[in-house]
């Protein structure tokens, strides 16, 4: 009774708007009639997808992701996310209707926002990041008859993917690259929020270094965000000052402020030698200045790609649902991009990269087994 | 002539016009940027009224919004501008957590008191620092909150990370006997997270008005807001009603965090930033101008409005920044209350001049 109550007061307070949202009621229902068609026909989809393998006019499997609070435009770790559902659209020749994403503001909109993505009855619901862990699990809970996927952290349920990733070995790489690099014999390492898929980050990239040159120094710093690009500004600004040449960023759309940091740097001093290492996404464009390019390299993290194959898996052999699909050097999950890096460099890189495969180097996963 | 009824009519109408003004600011400038308004307020309140999980979810909002509100209308009464809520929302919902851990043993009545408690204290020390400061050393109030609210973000990321769990960027989940949840709330919004808080909330909005309209402390509190010195020239003590309603608004503020972290999240987690129900409860208490009922009506718009933005970019195409827009336009228009009452003025006394004529 009292929600009735609220609700008729809440109209009055309102009502202009209200009444202005009748009049286009019809339309509202029109595409809640289609939403229902689709719903009818997800479950023949998955056949017909199936028996016709490429042709793309019958399939009809749609995905949506829920972002952390970075936000789709972090050009990191969301947004890679975003591209490699585009691409797995662009592969099936899927039109837009069939990929979404939902921007997460704050912690408490994830919830709202998976269950918005419920609603519209996509195949699968990705949460993007470690962040989503509780609210995919309860969500799941929730929705035994959907499917959902959770980037960076595990859930023990029949009708969620975990898709994760061995991070330390892509950071390791970038760890000796910065090592064969550096001029100065000191570099730095910005961290988002400390926790157990950052630390992969640090510890790969202290045992890279280290693995080179045991008297280079690492500066290590968090920022305690994901999204402020200042304090990211701020931290490679006493980073640079320091005397370290180059710095490393696992901190999503913090790293923008190192790359502006950077660029302004250069822009002011056209001689200074430095450089920025990137995460999650080839971000050798966010380096781009008048004289050239001052991204090193990055270190690739292939969410994108993860979707793109777990979302083929489910339409072609069924939902691996319950498993936990980790991703590494040899996977190819995660990788480092040849950027901007010297050939002897980049035979170090190589060397490194075939030690860790041969299992000749064990990368740690946290800083504390250094 | 302003007379006690025209007061109380334009109360009303301040807020009520500031929301249609908000609104038609946000109608033009998302067709000025080539967006449909109809479709966007449509798919806004369609999405959120017309659907019990979302409606849930916005009164869930509304419920922290309206203790951050009224926590940060007390201090205003008083001539205080507590910016702070936000930093005591989250020393107060780390405080609720970790006792509701501490002692998961306890009967849940037990528990959930000394959990909210436990909240309300601390929430109300830490406003009660700046109010301290202010009432003895005559410290600017908005500069030392501010600068507690970092203390406190950063306070409450090293205690997660280091003392209430080990090394994890999330705490333990509390257990079902510290959770504000109910079945039938649950049921009822079909699985939002609704809860108890709402409860509490709506007795909380009638204690603070009786404290304000019908206690002598309440009184006094109002007075010294008014006019410092003439209440202490009448006898009253401006220090001690300055900390009152600092530690008041700060209690609020701390029983609002716990709320957002019994009910809502039944943990906490290493924020990135301060969370914006505290300052959205500075913008719900200015347009509730002050008034307990107003501040619960104007937390419930809110609480559609923030919900209802999700439904923006998916199905009208909108960005959900506009939200906030109206948000901002609606608080704009509050705090050009100036201008309501002049125009209304204005053509108040053209038609008693005009039918004066006659």
């Amino acid at each position: 009774m009292t929600m009735l109550k609220l609700r008729a007061m809440l109209a009055l307070g309102t009502s202009a708007f209200v009444l202005a949202a009748c009049q286009g009621e019809d339309a509202g229902d029109t595409t809640e009639t289609i939403e229902d068609d689709t719903e009818e026909t997800t479950d023949n989809g998955e056949d017909t997808a199936e028996e016709n393998g490429e042709d793309t006019e019958d399939i009809d499997f749609s995905i949506a992701m829920i972002t952390d609070e970075g936000g789709v435009d972090d050009r990191s770790f969301n947004q890679s996310a975003w591209e490699g559902m585009n691409e797995w659209a662009d592969s099936h020749g899927l039109s837009n209707d069939h990929i979404n994403y939902y921007q997460s503001d704050d912690a408490q909109d994830f919830i709202p926002n998976l269950n918005q993505a419920i609603a519209e009855d996509y195949d699968i619901i990705y949460g993007i990041g470690f962040a989503l862990l509780d609210a995919i699990s309860d969500v799941a809970e929730q929705n035994p008859d959907m499917q959902f996927g959770i980037v960076d952290e595990i859930v023990e349920m029949d009708n969620v993917v975990s898709l994760t990733f061995r991070d330390h070995e892509a950071a390791f790489l970038a760890g000796v690259a910065a090592a064969e690099t550096t001029e100065t014999g000191r570099v730095g390492f910005i961290g988002g929020i400390s926790g157990t898929v950052i630390d992969r980050f640090e510890a790969g990239f202290r045992a890279g270094v280290a693995h080179v040159d045991e008297d280079i120094t690492v500066d290590i710093d968090y920022a305690g965000s994901f999204t402020d690009a200042s304090i990211g500004q701020q931290i490679a600004a006493v980073m640079y000052s320091n005397g370290a040449d180059i710095v490393y960023h696992a901190a999503g759309a913090v790293g923008n402020g190192v790359f502006t940091e950077a660029r302004n740097r250069l822009e002011s001093d056209p001689d200074d030698e430095i450089w920025v290492i990137g995460v999650d996404r080839d971000q050798e464009e966010e380096g781009n200045w008048d004289d050239g390019n001052f991204t090193l390299t990055s270190t690739l993290k292939g969410v994108g790609a993860s979707i793109e194959s777990s979302a083929n898996l489910a339409m072609d052999e069924g939902f691996p649902g319950g498993e936990n699909i980790a991703y590494g050097l040899e996977e190819e999950g995660v990788d480092l991009t040849r950027g901007n890096l010297s050939d002897e460099v980049w035979d170090a890189v190589e060397e490194a990269r075939q030690g860790i495969l041969d299992g000749d180097i064990t990368v740690p996963e946290a800083p504390d087994e250094l | 002539m302003l007379t006690k009824n025209n007061e109380k009519l334009y109360n009303f109408l301040v807020p009520i016009l500031s929301i249609v003004l908000g609104f038609i600011f946000g109608a033009i400038l998302m067709l000025f940027f080539g967006y449909n308004p109809i479709l966007a307020y449509q798919a806004m309140f369609n999405g959120v009224l017309a659907n019990p999980f979302f409606f849930g979810e916005a009164m869930r909002q509304a419920t922290v919004l309206t203790f951050t509100g009224l926590g940060f209308a007390i201090a205003f009464k008083a001539g205080f501008f507590n910016i702070g809520v936000a930093g005591q929302v989250l020393v107060g919902w780390v405080t609720s957590i970790w006792v509701a851990l501490a002692f998961p043993d306890l009967p849940r009545i037990l528990l959930l008191t000394l959990s909210l408690t436990a909240a309300l204290l601390v929430g109300a020390v830490w406003a009660g620092i700046a109010g301290v400061l202010r009432a003895y050393f005559g410290t600017n109030e908005v500069i030392v909150t501010i600068m507690l609210n970092y203390i406190a973000l950063y306070l409450t990321n090293y205690l997660i990370r280091n003392v209430i769990s080990t090394g994890g960027n999330t705490t333990e989940r509390v257990g079902p006997n510290a959770s504000l949840r109910v079945d039938w709330l649950t049921q009822l919004t079909q699985g939002s997270r609704l809860n108890a808080g709402l409860f509490i909330a709506i007795i909380v909005v009638a204690l603070y008005w009786v404290f304000m309209t019908q206690t002598t402390a309440g009184f006094e509190v109002r007075a010294v807001g008014l006019n410092r010195f003439a209440s202490t020239y009448a006898g009253m003590s401006a220090p001690r009603n300055i900390i009152l309603s600092m530690f008041l608004s700060g209690a609020l503020a701390g029983l609002g965090g716990a709320i957002h972290g019994l009910g809502t999240f039944g943990n906490i987690f290493t924020q990135s930033g301060l969370p914006g129900v505290g300052f959205n409860g500075i913008a719900v208490a200015l347009l509730g101008l002050g008034n307990p009922v107003g501040i619960f009506f104007s937390a419930i718009l809110f609480g559609v409005l923030d919900v209802g933005s999700g439904f923006l970019p998916n199905r009208a195409g909108v960005p959900d920044e506009m939200a906030e827009i109206v948000i901002a336009a609606i608080i704009f228009f509050v705090g050009a209350n100036y201008l309501i009452r002049f125009l209304f003025e204005k053509v108040k006394t053209k038609k008693t001049a005009t039918e004066g004529g006659e």
